[in-house]
């Protein structure tokens, strides 16, 4: 790093010899300050984020101990549980299941604000945008409370329509579906301000050119509007799969995995594992399942950000 | 514009302008009836928090309709916030959160305008790597995290676990690749002539970046503030995994832990609990709501 450094800043030395020399020289030298300016970023980002990420590729492979070298038999181990498999089945589920509802409702509520009259927009913005603002360890426990078997005010409300009690975080269905409403609940908002900025960039003519065509409403959102937001939709999707996918507070908080495992995610079991059971390689094991799906999905994602790059 | 073309075409298009009027009234009703339908799904969780923390446990416990509060009191937040613990859990949640934002800023601010200014030698593949650390979620990393922690302890003799000051280390990596992203956006978008001029003047690069830079791109950091406080007041997994003592824990691990005791809950305190923990981010949103879509819409959509 150093040399390339020094390499780059001849240059500069070229032009600044004119002005005299010495250490204020090389201190003002473009490369130099550079290096200074982001080197603490780039400290952190290789002690706090890189090591550990390469710290439990080789944590996976020892003993429960972590005295001896076990090569991939942790691995080998897990593909014999039927947890594991169960958890992930489960985090494809829940990361697919609430993306698609979230980008649903995103896109929907998005036009639906879109409509009204841009002064009101602000207002409703602002309440639509809250359960992103809450934090989701907070929020959870208020749904955790909404579940509750016995007072719960679901159910409650429920009784009136003639539907009997719903054992919300007792039942492996139920389960599953009330963890996915409350990550639809939390993330939606997000996904409802991309595509409300989107839906801002779509130039008014071409609507207009659309309806003196004569497109309908449904030809005018096919053949307009997702187009022109077809790569804000993607990018949001792939990022909000990304964090679903990795997603650790709302489960831990409202099941904690149960019931009988139906419900853990990778994160929530690699924490069950490496952290409660403290079977360090194993829960490093288990989260590192995580990295190819968020690397292919870091991929589409990079490929959209560098061609955004390159077009601006 | 529409208006006068049509108008101008004579009475059998006046009716079709007629209609699309009324069309237009109608896709307003209904859209007002469907976000309001929204509006309810969405704020159903906060305002039944509310409800709740403003109920004694007997009227929590009784058969009564569980949307209403029949005999308001405020006896869950005088418990609440004259408790030690609760203040102690807050405390450290606003000390870490505040001291992790200026620890961001000063990290960011200097790397952002290094990347988005001055071309190095792999200052585009670095760029891209601040965007890619973004994407290592926490829950990939607080088992080595730990692990590391635990070594570093063993050899130094310093105490990290089950101390909140480690946070104050830890938080950073999720707060700093997000705030140099959206911020190398905000640069990138301030017109080179500014600085350029600056340069000429004989300024050097930092008072460049004092002098013009923050200025001008305040709004940008003003998302970055808040979004970086955001996410280390809500953080929950680093401080589940690294603190255990209750002296040591933050807002929303004190109160899923201390709040609930074995099976017992006290919903009206757990409730009031999470209502002022969530308290200081709507805050904020409610006076900078502009700032933070800024951010949110630059650091995800922006180049």
């Amino acid at each position: 790093m150093a040399d390339v450094v020094v390499e780059q800043g001849r240059l500069a030395r070229a032009a600044g010899a004119r002005k005299g020399s010495g250490l204020r020289n090389a201190l003002g030298r473009k490369s130099t300050v550079a290096f200074f300016l982001t080197l603490p970023l780039i400290l952190l980002i290789a002690l706090l984020v890189l090591y550990p990420a390469f710290y439990s590729l080789y944590l996976a492979t020892l003993n429960k101990a972590m005295t001896k070298f076990v090569g991939l038999s942790n691995f080998t181990f897990l593909f014999k549980r039927e947890t594991f498999w169960m958890v992930v089945k489960q985090s494809c589920i829940f990361a697919i299941t609430a993306v698609i509802f979230k980008a649903l409702i995103g896109f929907i509520v998005a036009h639906f604000v879109h409509n009204i009259p841009g002064k009101k927009q602000r207002k409703w913005r602002g309440m639509l945008l809250v359960p992103w603002v809450i934090p989701p360890a907070m929020s959870t426990l208020a749904w955790l409370w909404l579940f509750d078997p016995s007072y719960s005010a679901f159910n409650y409300t429920l009784s009136f329509f003639g539907v009997g009690p719903i054992p919300w975080l007792g039942d492996t269905f139920w389960a599953r579906f009330s963890v996915i409403l409350v990550n639809v609940w939390y993330g939606a908002p997000f996904f409802l301000i991309m595509y409300l900025a989107a839906l801002k960039s779509v130039p008014d003519q071409l609507y207009e050119a659309a309806a003196i065509d004569g497109a309908n409403w449904w030809q005018r959102i096919w053949y307009v509007t997702l187009p022109m937001m077809r790569n804000i939709i993607a990018i949001t999707t792939l990022f909000s799969l990304i964090v679903t996918f990795a997603n650790f507070d709302i489960v831990r908080i409202l099941t904690s995995g149960g019931p009988l495992d139906t419900t853990h995610l990778f994160a929530t079991w690699a924490f069950q594992v490496g952290i409660q059971s403290s079977d360090i390689p194993l829960g490093a094991c288990v989260s590192l399942f995580m990295v190819p799906i968020l690397a292919v999905a870091a991929v589409f994602i990079l490929r959209d950000v560098t061609k955004r790059g390159n077009e601006a | 514009m529409s208006t006068l073309t049509i108008d101008k075409a004579g009475p059998s298009r006046k009716v079709k302008y007629g209609s699309m009027s009324r069309d237009r009234a109608w896709a307003l009703r209904w859209s007002y009836f469907f976000l309001v339908l929204f509006a309810i799904f969405f704020l159903t969780p906060p305002i039944y928090m509310l409800i709740t923390s403003l109920k004694s446990s007997a009227e929590i416990s009784a058969a009564t309709n569980p949307w209403w509060v029949f005999h308001p009191t405020l006896s869950n937040y005088v418990e609440l916030l004259t408790s030690n613990q609760f203040l102690r859990f807050f405390w450290n949640s606003s000390i870490i959160s505040i001291t992790v934002v200026i620890i961001t800023m000063l990290i960011s601010i200097p790397a952002a305008f290094a990347l988005a200014r001055m071309k190095f030698w792999g200052s585009a593949t670095l760029a891209t790597g601040v965007f890619l650390t973004y994407l290592i979620p926490d829950s990939l990393l607080f088992i080595p995290l730990f692990k590391m922690l635990g070594v570093i302890q063993d050899l130094t003799g310093i105490t990290l676990l089950n101390r909140w000051y480690v946070l104050l280390f830890i938080y950073p990596t999720l707060t700093v690749p997000f705030c140099t992203w959206i911020m190398i956006g905000y640069f990138a978008s301030i017109p080179k002539e500014l600085d350029e001029a600056a340069l000429i003047d004989g300024a050097s690069w930092l008072q460049t970046l004092t002098r013009i830079f923050i200025p001008v791109a305040l709004p940008g950091l003003i998302a970055a503030t808040i979004f970086a406080f955001t996410v280390s007041w809500a953080q929950f997994l680093y401080p589940l995994v690294f603190t255990t003592s209750v002296d040591q824990l933050v807002l929303p691990v004190g109160i899923t832990t201390t709040l609930i005791k074995g099976d017992v809950f006290n919903w009206g305190q757990i409730m009031t609990g999470a209502l002022l923990g969530a308290a200081p981010p709507l805050i904020i949103y409610a006076f900078l709501m502009d700032y933070y879509i800024a951010g949110l819409t630059a650091g995800a959509t922006k180049g």
